[in-house]
This record gives C-alpha cells, structure tokens and sequence, in this order.
C-alpha cells in the first residue's frame, strides 16, 4: 500500500503537458504503482476535459471530415487491448526507458557499494536510477532544483519518513536529509531532478564523492 | 461551412444517436458516451460523424490556444479524431467522460508534435475497461464532469483564466498550484472507485 504520494501541482501539470520529460517518468511511473494518485491524475485530466469542452470552438474547414475518414479508410477500432501487465520490477513506462527489466540495468559503481543508471531524457532535468544496498546510508547533502525519488525494491527511511515500493518522495533546496536503505532488500530507486547533475560520466569516478538522490 | 451549421448537423446527428439508444433513461449526460459504444460496437460513421462536429471545433481551438498555426491544428484535429475511433475500445466511460477523454489524446499529439518530447504514459489498468459497464455508475461519472465543466464556466475570470491557461501550456510547472478552485472532490472518489472496482475484477 502506498503511502507517499505525489503532491497535486505535479500531477496537474503533468495532466496539462508541461513537465519535463524526466519528471513526467517519475510520475507516470508512480501513477502506474499506485491507484490513489491515478485517481487523482485523472481528476486533472477531467479538468482538462472541461477546458476542451469550454474552449472556443474554432471553425473546421469543409473537408476536415472526409480528411479524417480518409485517415480512419474504413479500417474498424483496434481490438480491446490484451492484459498488458509484465510481471518484473519495473512498471512499463520506467521499462521503456530501460528497454527491458532489471537484467536490463547498465549501472555503474559509485562507492560504497551504491550504482546508478543515467537515463536518457531531454536536457530540462535527469533522470537516473540508484541502487542502494541495504543498510547503507548516503551521505547528507542539499539539493538544488527540485528531486522526486519514487522506490522500486527494498526501502529507505530519511527525516520524511520510511518509503518503500511505490513511494514517491519530493525534495527542495531546503531539504536537507540522509537516506538510509534499510531492509532485507536492496534499495532501487528512480530519481530525478530539475538541477544540474553535479557530476557526469566524463569526470573521474574519484571525483563523485557522494551522490544526490 | 459555417460554424451554426455545423451545430445543427451535430444536433441532428445527436438524435439519430440517441433515437437508437435502447436505454429508456438515457440522459443528454450519455449523448456522447452512446455514440462511443455505437462505434466500439458496430463501427457506425453515423456516430463518429455526431462526435467529429461536436468536438473537433473544440480540438481545434484547444490546439490553437496551445500555439499551434490553423493549418497545423487542423491536420492535428485531423489526427487527434481519427485516434478516436481507432482506439474506441479504450475508453472507460465509468472513469472519464468523452471530453476528458479525447483532452488526453489532443494533449499527448501536442506534446509529440508541439513541443517535441517524448512523454511516459502510465501502463493501462490491467484489463482495460470493462465491456458492459453498470449504467448508474457510468451515468454518474458524465454528470460530475457536465458539473465540473459548469463550476469551469462559473469561476471568476481571472480564476477561469488561471486554469485555462495551465492546459493550454501557458504555465511553465512551476507557475502551476494546483488550486483550481473547482470541486474536484466527488469526482475524484467516484475515479478511485472505478478504479478499485477494476483491480478487483482482475483478482
């Protein structure tokens, strides 16, 4: 059961389009785990609906229509869509982005045991996943920008409380905590953030004292 | 064609659509949600035609509104309807009425084509919709959002214009608050049942 979840402004504005595209992972990936904010999502979404219904109706030009039957060509509806859900760790919109499951994962170790995986989003924000080994802590640090953190295995506990699968945390510059995984499982967790990554591939692992989640 | 034309053809339309509904307690609140099902089940055009002049004006304004030129809004309308009855069999009229619906499809063919990104959608619910849903619920969830759209239009303006602007695309995330001061709250819990609803039936 998820207890975290996320805060409306993001979902509002991921229901009218002007997230960036790593955020918009983080919440697809935490609406797909969790029933509460995907009710929520497409209460957004029904105000968005009422904003169509209420938009000023512009006028269609003469063969709009046939243009649009021509698109159709007589083709009938998709069939109902088959049960699509994978079994595996990942839900599908984080598993696109990988192009597989866990096994999929290119991580790269950054001390302590901790590894991270930078995905491929557009340059407004990153996103990357983190692998935490149970019972490691990472070391204290503030953020710049704004960071969500959503769980995918095992759990970690900060000064915001204890968060575990489906869980999705929001951090600001003023945040300051220190995540500790905890648990019988390791820690993986999909973060991303608005700030710049404070450090790439390009620098020299020695030079990547701690990480931000 | 003018635009009151195109009114009355919808209008006529809409009577063909609900003259054939077999529901004696058909509502103006199901005219849309009924020509969805007549197309899910007999591929009728009739039908599609009633939808296509009621909300591809509107498509076409929202995409205009959200900075697109006519002539790209109208092949993006062109798009956006045709999706509609392609993907007919995934509209769930016990989560969102057919404005909210066809929203999400201009909205993410905007994002695609406007703003050029890519966008995460989350997975479907595991069986999708239900096929014969219960009416009362369905009747339901098309009044609470007819009522949302009027607590839209009955909003003062600046506030009006608050919202409206955030799904156009004029806000950056930033400037969004997420206080529409519309009464979201039964709408909200009448989506969550819906959706638990189907987590159960998949058990």
């Amino acid at each position: 059961m998820v207890q975290h979840h996320i805060p409306d402004k993001f979902l509002m504005a991921y229901s009218a389009g002007v997230l960036s595209e790593a955020f918009s992972l983080a919440v697809a990936s935490h609406v797909s785990l969790d029933d509460e904010s995907r009710a929520r999502l497409e209460t957004f979404d029904a105000v968005g609906g009422a904003v169509l219904d209420t938009a000023p109706a512009a006028t269609v030009s003469d063969d709009c229509l046939s243009a649009t039957l021509a698109l159709i060509g007589g083709k009938m509806p998709d069939a109902r869509p088959a049960a699509p859900r994978p079994d595996g760790l990942f839900p599908t919109p984080l598993r696109d982005y990988i192009g597989g499951d866990l096994e999929a994962v290119k991580w790269r170790g950054v001390g302590m045991g901790v590894k991270q995986a930078i995905l491929n989003t557009s340059d407004e924000a990153s996103a990357r996943l983190l692998y935490i080994p149970s019972g490691t802590a990472v070391p204290d640090h503030g953020h710049n920008g704004i960071e969500l953190t959503l769980v995918l295995q095992g759990a970690y506990r900060d000064e915001g409380g204890e968060f575990h699968r489906g869980d999705i945390e929001v951090a600001d510059e003023s945040d300051e905590h220190t995540p500790i995984a905890f648990g019988p499982q390791d820690c993986i967790c999909l973060a991303v953030t608005d700030a710049k990554l404070r450090f790439t591939s390009l620098l020299p692992r020695l030079a990547q004292p701690f990480l931000r989640i | 064609m003018s635009l009151d034309d195109m009114i009355t053809i919808s209008n006529g339309a809409w009577h063909t659509c609900r003259e054939s509904s077999l529901t004696e307690d058909d509502r103006p609140d199901t005219q849309w949600v009924d020509c969805m099902a007549r197309i899910r089940s007999a591929q009728d055009q009739t039908a599609f035609v009633a939808l296509f002049r009621h909300f591809a004006p509107r498509v076409k304004g929202f995409l205009i509104k959200s900075g697109a030129s006519d002539s790209l809004a109208e092949e993006v309308t062109q798009e956006v309807m045709a999706t509609v009855w392609q993907k007919a069999h995934q509209y769930d009229e016990t989560r969102a009425s057919v404005a909210t619906w066809i929203f999400t499809i201009a909205r993410n063919r905007k994002i695609d084509l406007l703003r050029k990104l890519n966008r995460p959608e989350p997975e479907d619910m595991p069986w999708g919709p239900e096929p014969e849903p219960e009416q009362s619920e369905v009747l339901v969830i098309q009044q609470e959002s007819a009522r949302l759209t009027a607590a839209l239009a009955d909003l003062p303006e600046k506030q009006r214009l608050l919202v409206e602007r955030a799904y156009f695309g004029d806000l950056s995330h930033s400037e969004i608050a997420a206080e529409t001061g519309l009464p979201l709250g039964t709408i909200k819990s009448r989506i969550r049942l819906a959706l638990e609803k189907l987590r159960h039936e998949m058990r």
